[in-house]
């Protein structure tokens, strides 16, 4: 299928990461609006409210590890539980399968007019347009959502998904789709959008939300939000339909409070959100409000290869968006430029997994390994090594670049070598210091080098190694062997 | 040659026990016997050997005897987040070898030591017979300052400094090596020397290795935060644990026309600042 995620034969935008990344830095747009984005001040300060956020983390990542390590067994009781709390369970193997069902439900419910609540899964199958194709309206309610479906583009962020656009965009955007006069301030725009969703909430046949957690015990999805469009969404159509993957499954609702420590204080620096959806099948006789229909759709796509592989810890994940929010690359080229469903450092992990090594060679890569992730992920996810461990899979597959291949192989042989590697280095330090000149400094390095002076100089060697000093070094009594 | 020689010696295991009884004792003096292995690292050794002179300096004021094995290269980090394992493994066991008869390992950078204490042993993981080797390299591998602060306890400095600088927290020292606290107790011994944080600094300065040029332009641009951060500060120098962020961030700076502010390493300031 043509989508954003990939071009008319087929290819996935996050071959392309290079160029899309330099695009962004060049987006001036783009740029400001990354410039205001600072969740991890927010995040710091909830955590400093909490005296034992180190240790709440560890017993998330034990609860994530506990649920993964038997995980057909919770799914089969979240199965069992949900059923017989008159709950359709559907499998997708497939993100094929996730449209067709969805599609299929629809369909039996003579559905013309489908919202949605937020869901990361059903922009990894491209939901909307395989509803739309169908011949169904698709109206997203989460206001970030809202704003990229009516500038028809993909979320830049998981949980804060038009955090690339400004307010002048959305101005713009409400000004030409509403075709309203155009508001000026947060709140007016903010009003305009409710209003209109509003139509939408009342009039609309089927609920589309995904679920955070699948709670096992009951049989009960769990939803997350801080606009209420979540309870409208799944409450008010005829139909609801959860959307989640395989590895969201957790035991007992006391594992959910559990991760609900984390999980607000995490992503938005909130020790709650503003709701939390619990939802335990269909509308019972005696109940106020609730869908006549409630489906969950658990989806594989890729997650069950994870398992007992080395790659497991990235089905921790709780998408709380912090690794994303702290990470020094995320900052500076916006999601975007990642090409896929999840950009920052989770959705390099979690991209090559899932589209395959050969289709994301940049992400695991792209990124400094400075472990700002790992140390504020909720669920110890070890992101960097997970990284690493990517790039050791391309280089066992053959998957990079010659010219990068030979100067591996060169650099590892001649530092095995200390008697070669030390006339490397002697000639290294003399072309260095002279093609820094006077100033000291190398405006253009050649070959794999220009990458760093492109945008910066490279203060030059000294002229002489240490070794070499130090060999001739004047002795001292007592040191210098 | 004489470079050669110290590493042929016969091999000798370090006598923890005495070495314990020195670490709890506050230090007075000289150290006698203290054998400390120099890991100069491969970019000092290249790029600016004045680090290792002064990281030297500063050992040899405290006491230390210092051993610079000849043969040292790289710690295999290059190789190693490259996912060149096998690379890596080679270069690792090299070091293994080449400071086993230290009784310390001490490394002018958060970056190479914490690949040695962090990384090697899962690099290392799939051969049990480098198992012993291994656990004396790591248990007695320390990044420079946090060395002369916690194991020498140094409470005099040799240098000098006049006018304001700024700390960068290295990624790996900060997250690695628990490096934080360390530089700034020892620039607080500087005579002249004041101290002005930037607003962010543990935000990493974009270097990342051979990210740096492979992403040149992302790397340039985190750099570029990192110096409006430092400029905020108006401080004369910048001062910081790695090479590969001195050289990011002096680069950076330069590029962007700044002439003036220093970029130097800590051991440099301690050891006191000389020209080239």
């Amino acid at each position: 299928m043509i989508s954003q995620h990939t071009d008319s034969t087929g290819t996935y935008a996050s071959v392309h990461f290079k160029s899309r990344a330099h695009d962004k830095l060049n987006d001036a747009k783009v740029q400001r609006a990354m410039r205001n984005f600072n969740l991890a001040a927010a995040r710091s300060r909830a955590v400093a409210e909490v005296d034992n956020f180190e240790d709440l983390r560890t017993a998330a990542a034990a609860i994530r590890d506990r649920s993964l390590a038997d995980l057909d067994v919770w799914l089969e009781r979240f199965e069992r539980e949900a059923t017989r709390r008159g709950t359709k369970v559907h499998w997708a193997e497939t993100h094929d399968d996730i449209n067709r069902i969805v599609i299929e439900i629809a369909k039996a419910a003579s559905v013309r007019k489908v919202i949605k609540s937020k869901s990361m899964v059903s922009e990894e199958s491209h939901l909307n347009a395989a509803l739309e194709g169908a011949g169904m309206q698709v109206v997203e309610t989460d206001l970030g959502e809202y704003i990229i479906q009516l500038a028809g583009e993909t979320p830049s962020h998981i949980i804060a998904p038009a955090i690339h656009k400004t307010r002048d965009d959305v101005a713009d955007l409400f000004h030409e789709h509403h075709k309203t006069p155009r508001k000026q301030s947060i709140s007016e725009l903010t009003m305009e959008a409710r209003k209109f969703l509003r139509e939408h909430f009342l009039s609309a046949d089927m609920g589309i939300s995904g679920s955070n957690f699948l709670i096992a015990e009951t049989g009960s999805t769990f939803i997350v939000t801080n606009e209420g469009n979540g309870r409208m969404t799944t409450t008010m159509p005829r139909v609801h339909v959860a959307i989640t993957g395989i590895e969201k499954v957790v035991p007992t609702l006391e594992d959910v409070s559990a991760l609900m420590r984390v999980l607000a204080r995490s992503a938005t620096g909130q020790s709650i959100s503003n709701y939390i959806s619990v939802n335990t099948g269909p509308k019972q006789p005696g109940d106020a409000d609730g869908p006549e229909e409630m489906h969950v759709i658990i989806v594989d796509a890729g997650r069950s290869q994870l398992i007992g592989s080395d790659m497991q810890e990235a089905l921790r994940c709780i998408r709380c968006g912090a690794c994303m929010n702290h990470c020094p690359v995320y900052q500076n080229i916006g999601g975007h430029a990642y090409g896929w469903v999840y950009p920052g450092p989770i959705g390099s992990v979690l991209t090559p997994n899932y589209i395959g090594l050969q289709n994301a060679l940049d992400l695991p890569n792209a990124a400094t390994l400075c472990n700002q992730c790992g140390v504020v992920c909720p669920v110890r996810i070890p992101l960097p090594d997970l990284m690493r461990k990517l790039r050791e899979k391309q280089v066992d597959r053959g998957l990079r670049p010659k010219s990068e291949r030979f100067a591996l192989k060169m650099w590892a042989w001649a530092a095995a070598r200390p008697g070669i590697y030390s006339l490397f280095t002697r000639i290294a330090a003399r072309v260095g210091k002279s093609m820094g000149g006077s100033g000291g400094l190398i405006h253009k390095l050649p070959g794999g080098g220009a990458g760093w002076t492109q945008d910066r100089d490279m203060p030059a060697p000294g002229g002489k190694t240490f070794r070499e000093l130090y060999a001739n070094r004047p002795s001292k009594g007592g040191g210098g062997r | 040659m004489s470079l050669e020689r110290s590493v042929e010696r016969p091999l000798r295991q370090p006598r923890t026990g005495r070495l314990r009884s020195i670490m709890l004792t506050p230090y007075r003096g000289t150290l006698p016997e203290m054998k400390v292995g120099l890991f100069v690292t491969c970019l000092v050794d290249l790029m600016r050997p004045r680090i290792g002179f002064a990281a030297l300096e500063l050992l040899e004021s405290a006491g230390c005897e210092v051993i610079v094995p000849g043969t040292q290269t790289c710690c295999g980090q290059p190789g190693y987040n490259s996912g060149d394992r096998a690379a890596a493994q080679a270069l690792a066991r090299k070091v293994l070898r080449e400071f086993d008869a230290c009784d310390y390992v001490v490394v002018p950078s958060g970056s190479c030591s914490g690949m040695i204490k962090a990384h090697y042993p899962e690099l290392l993981a799939d051969d049990p017979a480098d198992k012993a080797a291994l656990d004396r390299l790591t248990g007695k591998t320390y990044e420079l300052t946090d060395f002369l602060v916690n194991v020498v306890k140094l409470d005099k400095v040799p240098g000098r400094f006049s006018g304001t600088v700024t700390y960068h927290d290295s990624c790996s020292g900060l997250r690695e090596m628990g490096v934080k606290r360390q530089p700034r107790e020892l620039l607080a011994k500087v005579p002249g020397l004041q101290l002005k944080e930037m607003t962010t600094p543990e935000y990493c300065c974009g270097f990342g290795g051979t990210f740096s040029v492979k992403f040149g332009d992302i790397s340039a641009r985190i750099a570029e935060r990192k110096c409006e951060d430092i400029a905020g500060t108006g401080a004369d120098a910048v001062v910081l644990g790695d090479l590969g962020c001195m050289l990011n961030i002096q680069g950076r700076l330069r590029r962007l026309g700044n002439t003036t502010t220093r970029v130097l390493h800590v051991a440099e300031v301690l050891a006191g600042v000389k020209d080239d």
